[in-house]
């Protein structure tokens, strides 16, 4: 009954989206305004709706209604209760279904925050919104009824795979949708603006709010995704250029584009029709991504082999959205002139050069995420594009980017003399410069990848402290109590760019110093890696809950000090049959001890991996303390007061 | 992030790790070599994953033809190309930078330059325009007209 009161629901919710799409858009269009006035409840609808359809969904999972197709082909009885319930998105058609439920919430959020929008523009950002939703539902409802109904339910269910069975795997998909489906508000915003055929300072203020949501949430989804790769996988990778991981990190990078654009249509009213174009494509790399994703034709090695009708559907989705709304932006941007004037030097340019950097990276891990495939149907050449091909082509334009962030953050808008913008950027350049030299002493490595890494990260973080100075007055007395009264904004900003340079020295360094030993070692037998001595101190069996695994004792001793006792496992599901190793990982500040246990040998002994991995988690404390920054940033003023302004006044209560 | 679970998965079920103990060589130079020519080359029955990752049969087999093909006293691109003349150019995670795969290769630095270009031309064209914030002429004369009656 509760599944059928979902389905009900979620049809319900598709014929709202579609009276949402028709009637505010053709009632903007004539001047309507009841037509118009329909666009926010039908908004709150069609989340509440979603809502439901959700809520019944994830019912059925957790009380395990094997009843329902999705749920006895993805979960079983003896998974955990949280599993059972992250299971719902473990799928491809209750995770669509998340994907709608996220859309039609944004959908809502404008409709309850919107309040200061004209009454046409909203109508038009709500109308564009559900035509996206109309999209997606139908997706959902022709091609993959997450309610479908089984006649003859069967005892138990049919999936129990461990490895699914993560909390870094559970969690990150909905983060990723957030930031997904976030930037559907961006392109509506930017469609509506079209339509209006205006963009203004006020236009860059409303979508810049929801573009910084769905970029911290993508930088968190990234980050759980890339973490639980680092410590699942049994190596300590972090990142594949995998086309998946490719399909997230695009709208990542555009989104930070538009970011910093829409800054300056707010400020300065220039780069209005860049904007919009950016909002548009950050949407089209979702979409993009999506298809990606769910067609499985970069994936498999037979395009649309694992669902051709899903592929299809996507694909259409991709070429209507992205086909229309350029061909609405070939007409009408032109008719966006810019008004603000600016030097060659000046924080204009500075975000038109972050913007021309990150939207060239974007089209370089584009296109090498499509070259197999274009490469097969243009030139009929079978060719593989993997990190030898990123790293080579991506990184040098990051570089760039890390080189021109801490100058173009300090640059005054308008124009500026660089001489006296450098003043007190000399002194971070040099201490940057310092710690560079004194990394390439101390390394015994003839790589420049580290002392280049430690380089541009401690520029990055020094440049984000010289911003806060300067921005704090000459005053040094009062500069403290001036940073405590900066906007959040200006926070925000400065945390983002120093978790940036976090970032970069995890990178660099982890990836110049890493040391790894691998041996067969017989047990009570010590090996030295990387100034550490470790000995493999016992192996036995152990029983878990609903595994077998043979765990490994190591302790890890540094100058005869112990610094960890960790216990590798290699563990087999015997319901699913199959084996999974885990490592045991010391985590540090400085390094991670990254331990794994193999095969017994036939000769004796065992095999065991060790991985001494420098600097490894400043690379995921780098993303949190980007998306720190983001938060900071959203929480601004400028933001709550722009939302509230009308709402205030109306209750009578005096605003703040 | 799912698919690579699932060709995890499937690689388990069959071997055991990436490189085994068996397989490292005596010698630590040509170890390097090795490692360094192994993350070059695709494991060709894995989705998207070198010779160096995989736990698949057949990448350990690549994995010891490699170190075979040093030992013999190849250079690391005679291995490449030893390598590539069997398996074809699908093999190589770095596509050769030939034929049609130029474009894939200038993409990056061709578009960047021209987006240097034409920032460089729209920032000259804001540097000295002037701001448009009075009437147009049209509007004037509507003004006018307006004023006048």
């Amino acid at each position: 009954m509760i599944v059928e009161l979902g389905h009900f629901a979620l049809l319900l919710a598709f014929v709202v989206a579609c009276l949402q799409m028709v009637m505010p858009l053709w009632g903007a269009q004539k001047g309507w305004t009841g037509w118009m006035a329909m666009a926010e409840p039908a908004a709150l609808s069609q989340a509440a709706l979603l809502l439901i359809s959700f809520v019944a969904l994830t019912h059925a999972f957790v009380v395990s209604d094997f009843s329902v197709l999705l749920v006895a082909s993805n979960s079983h009885t003896l998974k955990p209760m949280l599993y059972k319930v992250t299971g719902v998105w473990g799928n491809h058609e209750g995770s669509m279904l998340l994907w709608c439920l996220i859309l039609a919430v944004f959908g809502a959020l404008v409709a309850l925050f919107g309040g200061n929008l004209p009454d046409r523009l909203k109508a038009r950002v709500l109308g564009v919104q559900a035509a996206i939703g109309v999209a997606f539902l139908g997706f959902l409802i022709f091609t993959s009824n997450p309610f479908l109904r089984l006649a003859l339910p069967p005892m138990n269910g049919q999936d129990l795979n461990p490895l699914l069975q993560d909390p870094g795997l559970a969690f990150h998909p909905p983060f990723l949708y957030v930031g997904y489906v976030g930037l559907s508000t961006s392109f509506s915003f930017a469609v509506a603006a079209l339509l209006e055929g205006r963009v203004d300072a006020a236009w860059g203020r409303w979508v810049r709010p929801w573009t910084l949501l769905s970029w911290l949430n993508l930088t968190i989804g990234i980050a759980l995704g890339s973490w639980w790769a680092y410590y699942e996988l049994g190596w300590g990778g972090f990142w594949f250029w995998d086309p998946v991981e490719n399909a997230s990190f695009m709208p990542w990078l555009i989104s930070a584009a538009l970011l910093h654009s829409a800054i300056v249509v707010e400020k300065r009213e220039a780069l209005k029709s860049w904007t919009v174009l950016l909002a548009i494509l950050a949407f089209g790399f979702s979409l993009i991504g999506a298809f990606i994703v769910r067609s499985g034709v970069l994936t498999s090695v037979h395009a649309f082999a694992n669902d051709p009708e899903r592929g299809v559907y996507l694909l259409g989705i991709t070429v209507v959205f992205m086909g229309g709304a350029l061909t609405l932006y070939a007409a009408r941007a032109g008719e966006m002139t810019a008004k603000g004037v600016f030097g060659t030097i000046s924080r204009e340019s500075a975000l038109v050069l972050n913007n021309v950097l990150l939207a060239v990276a974007t089209f370089v891990v584009f296109i090498g995420t499509v070259w197999p495939l274009i490469a097969e149907m243009a030139f009929d050449r079978k060719v593989s594009v993997g990190p030898p091909f990123f790293d080579a082509a991506f990184t040098p334009f990051m570089i760039l980017l890390a080189l021109v962030l801490p100058i173009g953050t300090i640059l005054p808008w308008k124009r500026a003399k660089l001489g006296r913008v450098m003043r007190p950027l000399w002194a971070a350049l040099a201490l940057a410069a310092m710690l560079a030299a004194l990394v390439w002493v101390i390394q015994t490595e003839r790589s420049l990848m580290a002392p280049a890494g430690a380089f541009l990260g401690a520029w990055l973080i020094l440049g984000a402290a010289v911003d806060l100075w300067t921005k704090t007055g000459s005053d040094v007395s009062a500069k403290l109590r001036r940073a405590v009264k900066l906007p959040r904004s200006d926070w925000g900003r400065v945390v983002a760019h120093a978790g940036l340079g976090v970032t970069f020295i995890g990178i660099a360094l982890m990836l110049a110093w890493e040391v790894e030993d691998i041996r067969v070692a017989e047990t009570g037998e010590s090996f030295e890696v990387a100034g550490y001595r470790i000995t493999l101190a016992d192996v036995r069996d152990v029983e878990g809950p609903n595994y077998f695994s043979t765990m490994a004792e190591l302790r890890v001793e540094r100058n005869g000090r112990t610094e960890a006792v960790l216990f590798p496992e290699k563990r087999v599901y015997p319901v699913a049959g199959m084996p999974t190793t885990e490592a045991a990982i010391s985590n540090g500040v400085f390094r991670d001890i990254y331990l794994v246990i193999g095969d017994q040998q036939p000769g004796g002994g065992w095999a065991v991996r060790s991985y001494v991995k420098p600097f490894a988690n400043w690379i995921w404390a780098g993303a949190i303390i980007m998306s720190l920054g983001g938060l900071l940033s959203l929480t601004d003023r400028r933001f709550r007061v722009a939302a509230g302004a009308r709402k205030a006044p109306r209750a009578g209560v005096p605003a703040e | 992030m799912i698919w690579r679970v699932v060709a995890l998965w499937f690689a388990l079920a069959g071997a055991a790790f990436a490189v085994e103990p068996g397989e490292v060589l005596q010698d630590p130079v040509l170890e390097e070599r090795a490692r360094v020519i192994s993350k070059e080359l695709r494991c060709l029955v894995c989705r998207n994953e070198s010779i160096d990752e995989s736990n698949a049969e057949l990448a350990r087999d690549l994995r010891l033809l490699v170190r075979e093909r040093l030992v013999e006293g190849d250079s690391n691109d005679e291995v490449l190309e030893f390598i590539t003349a069997r398996y074809g150019e699908y093999v190589l995670l770095s596509p050769p930078t030939t034929g049609s795969n130029l474009i894939l290769w200038a993409a990056g630095p061709v578009l960047f330059l021209s987006a240097l270009g034409i920032s460089a031309l729209y920032l000259r064209r804001r540097r000295s325009a002037p701001a448009p914030e009075g009437l147009s002429d049209a509007e004037e004369a509507r003004l006018k007209e307006l004023l006048d009656k």
